[in-house]
């Protein structure tokens, strides 16, 4: 069966969540594009989740986005609908593709929804046993000839295929959030994958204009290999340094560090707090249990027994974890002695700052490297002054460094990523690092 | 040509800050003062500068889309809200696309010429910020054909129209001279907005302006002979003046040498319908402003100081080949050499123009009147130039050129 007509009964399960309701706009965008441009063909999108307030959320969102795409696509409308006489402002053909778009889409709670479906696309919760169990349903729902795209971030696919009894016909397709807007899509084709669903899997991927990196079949693949390594070198940092100064002062200086001297987007609490302290630590067990590697953080835990659980709304706002947000930025730092959060007085951000030391560059950011084409000299630069200086921020912006890349390269070595490249792809690319963590900057 | 048959004056205008992208007091998030408050703002600053706002006898107001920008129609019962002292006054709206403001100010001239009025307020108004730009090009649309045009024209459609001018232009110039005029009157305007304090572009900070508007079009994303530096923005604003007689400015309050005189006028519509007889040329203006100066008994050569419609950048090129600032073909190199230049033979478009001050469509032909009030008598404030002639003139203009009305002004 061609890809085209896989593309014409499609499902997603788990798709009013952040990684299924994105992928669902993905595809319902490109079924309606196909649908007016090459019309006669019926396209269907089966989007499934488990219950309706955010199946209803999801279609809200879709008819959303929908009307964003038309509008900046309004040239490429005005072409398609050229013969529709009814059809001659702007705005009555964004309406028309948002009503194109919804008019593929059908919502439900059953996975009997997708029992005609080829193409399955699964974001459900990151547990083996909800996805073992879906699995098995779909198994026998759909026709033999489905195959099977799940965005686990974790779990190896192997495991996946033989449980549920779909070995060939189950492929890896780590999108990253939010998926319609990030390019990174991580493919992992376990062994004796088809090799028609590893080759279609990168030309859908093609299509939905996503940059692919391949990663092989090893839990956490290359994205979760690195993040959650790098996130336990930060909260062991943190502990250590909480021995001198306190908790909520040894939160500050390690985000401050892996985000401001790294020169990263955010600080490591804020990422884990961006992806969930309870995701990370869903991950962080399916890792330990196929790797067996140490990765677990009691820290971790005790944050969720706590309650406090990061995150975001349905509205896609951040909600408080290690961190308390306010206006999305960071306002406050929790304390698990007192449990609350403590607010960063100015006296205390200097006091610490004092402590870390000078930055190398005061001037330099994240931001305003980000779209600095001589960003590569600049970086290079500032790595050299890092180099030299000798201070409690420098030394820890140095361990991380060094850690990070030791990371990278045990990727490499243990088989996870093909080639050094593909770690620094999905660094930047993924977490938008300005560079990849293999590189010689501190040599 | 008739004259004017009795002398009709301009004075106490005022208009608001053009509110759009560019001004930091802006966000498209934030709450917006709204149709409403944006014509009393204006029509307020106006009337403080008279003695008794009870001298009105008419009020008259230009407006092209606020049915669609606002959903507000009615503008005329509206724009009593300015004061109590309009109440029962007689007060109408009138529409002729960009150049409703033009025709506002031509239907205060002929109530006072009629004798029926002595004191007008003329206004223009026009919200547009309450919609996504390319909402926004549905609605300027209408200001073209929309049975026989809209369908098979741009999304953007009169950037669609003017590039085709623009296309037409550089073909029969050499499209590399007719980019460099373009250049080069972005320049003017955003230099001269950077002087205005009520202007979108006042604190336009861009470094190498010419540069700017030399950035190559590319019809991928825009237009096939416009970048987006050649067009004005989407604006909010309003614009009010006093139009009265002689009797009418003594009930003002208001001196002769306060006010300027309306010395000619000029009023021309072209057939919606039917295309320009030339791209390259701006014919309904050309009329337009010719029966203005021969109205005036004065030429081109007489005019100090102007305000034309830059609603883009090749509309000023071919607006000053138009008026006889330059001969057909060479308007590009002219403004290129400084002839609209602040201190150029013909001081253009002072405070900004559409381009630089910002195009609220109604707005416009009544802000412009405002500007040249301000040039010739002196109340340019922090944008003054020197005025050496003792005539102004503006053109101001509907559509793709379909309607025109131009004034020319003696101090």
């Amino acid at each position: 069966m061609e890809l085209d007509q896989r593309l014409r009964n499609v499902a997603v399960i788990g798709a009013a969540g952040k990684m299924g309701s994105g992928i669902a706009l993905l595809l319902a965008l490109e079924m309606a594009w196909r649908a007016l441009e090459d019309p006669g063909t019926t396209y269907v999108l089966n989007l499934i989740d488990m219950a309706d307030a955010p199946l209803q959320g999801l279609q809200r969102y879709l008819m959303e986005q929908a009307r964003k795409e038309g509008e900046k696509q309004v040239n490429r409308l005005r072409k398609v609908f050229r013969d529709r006489a009814d059809l001659v402002e702007n705005g009555e053909m964004v309406q028309a593709f948002v009503d194109e778009v919804m008019v593929h889409t059908r919502t439900g709670k059953a996975l009997a929804l997708a029992k005609d479906s080829t193409l399955v696309f699964e974001a459900a919760f990151e547990r083996e046993e909800v996805k073992f169990e879906i699995y098995n349903e779909l198994a026998v729902l759909c026709p033999r000839s489905a195959w099977f795209f799940t965005n686990t971030s974790s779990i190896p696919l192997h495991v996946l295929a033989d449980h549920c009894n779909i070995q060939g016909r189950l492929i890896g397709y780590h999108f990253y959030n939010p998926p319609a807007v990030q390019k990174l899509l991580e493919v992992i084709a376990p062994e004796g994958c088809d090799p028609d669903l590893v080759r279609d899997a990168y030309v859908l991927a093609k299509i939905l204009r996503k940059t692919t990196v391949p990663a092989n079949d090893i839990a956490g693949f290359i994205g979760n290999g690195h993040f959650m390594r790098d996130g336990l070198h930060c909260i062991r940092e943190m502990e250590h340094l909480a021995q001198d100064y306190g908790f909520v002062q040894a939160v500050y200086m390690v985000e401050k560090v892996s985000r401001d001297w790294l020169l990263r987007p955010m600080g490591m609490f804020q990422l884990i707090d961006y992806v969930g302290i309870d995701v990370f630590q869903l991950i962080l067990r399916v890792m330990d249990k196929y790797l067996q590697d140490g990765l677990h953080s009691d820290l971790i835990d005790h944050m969720l027994d706590l309650g406090v659980r990061g995150g975001q709304t349905s509205s896609g706002a951040q909600k408080d974890g290690f961190l308390r947000y306010e206006k999305g930025r960071p306002a406050g730092i929790f304390d698990p002695s007192t449990r609350e959060y403590a607010p960063l007085s100015e006296a205390a951000v200097k006091d610490m700052d004092d402590r870390l030391g000078p930055h190398p560059d005061p001037a330099l950011s994240w931001k305003a490297l980000s779209r600095d084409p001589g960003k590569d000299q600049k970086l290079r630069e500032y790595f050299r002054k890092l180099k030299t200086m000798d201070s409690l921020g420098a030394g820890m912006a140095r361990a991380h460094f060094f850690d990070s890349r030791d990371v990278a390269l045990d990727l490499v070595g243990q088989g996870v990523a093909q080639r050094p490249e593909d770690v620094n792809d999905v660094l930047t690319l993924g977490f938008f690092h300005l560079y990849g963590p293999i590189n010689d900057y501190l040599d | 040509m008739k004259r004017m048959p009795k002398p009709v004056y301009l004075a106490a205008g005022a208009y608001t800050v053009s509110l759009g992208t560019g001004r930091p007091e802006f966000s498209p998030k934030r709450p917006r003062p709204g149709l409403d408050a944006t014509i009393r703002e204006a029509g307020r600053l106006a009337l403080a500068q008279i003695a008794d706002p009870a001298a009105i006898d008419e009020c008259v107001i230009g407006n092209f889309m606020a049915a669609r920008f606002n959903r507000q129609g009615h503008l005329g019962s509206l724009m009593v809200n300015v004061h109590p002292a309009l109440e029962f006054k007689p007060a109408l709206r009138v529409e002729g696309a960009c150049a409703s403001g033009g025709l506002a100010l031509a239907s205060g001239i002929k109530s006072i010429l009629s004798g029926m009025a002595d004191v007008v307020l003329v206004m223009g108004v026009e919200v547009q910020n309450t919609v996504k730009a390319i909402y926004c090009a549905d609605f300027l649309a209408g200001a073209g054909w929309y049975e026989g045009e809209r369908k098979d024209g741009h999304a953007y459609f009169f950037p669609g129209r003017f590039s085709e001018r623009a296309g037409a232009y550089g073909a029969r110039i050499g499209m590399e001279r007719a980019r460099e005029g373009c250049a080069h009157w972005f320049l003017n305007a955003i230099e001269n907005a950077r002087l205005n304090p009520a202007a979108q572009e006042h604190t336009n900070r861009a470094g190498d302006l010419l540069a700017l508007g030399r950035t190559a079009p590319n019809p991928r994303t825009f237009t096939e002979h416009l970048n987006l530096f050649d067009c004005s923005k989407v604006s909010d604003g309003a614009a009010a003046i006093l139009v009265a007689s002689e009797a009418g400015l003594h009930r003002l309050g208001l001196a002769r040498k306060d006010a300027v005189e309306v010395a000619g006028l000029g009023h021309a519509a072209a057939n919606l319908t039917t295309p320009p007889p030339d791209l390259a040329e701006m014919t309904t203006s050309k009329l337009a402003a010719g029966n203005a100066l021969k109205m005036a008994g004065i030429g081109i050569g007489d005019v100090g100081v102007a305000e034309v419609h830059d609603c883009f950048t090749v509309t000023g090129l071919l607006l000053a080949e138009a008026l006889g600032m330059a001969a057909p073909g060479e308007g590009a190199d002219a403004i290129a050499a400084g002839i609209t230049r602040r201190d150029g033979r013909w001081p253009t478009n002072t405070g900004g123009g559409l381009i630089g001050y910002g195009h609220p469509t109604g707005a416009t032909g009544v802000r412009m009147a405002v500007d040249l009030w301000r040039q010739l008598t002196g109340r340019a404030v922090g944008y003054q130039v020197e005025v050496r002639k003792e005539h102004g003139l503006l053109v101001n203009m509907g559509g793709n050129d379909k309607t025109v009305v131009s004034l020319a002004l003696r101090r």
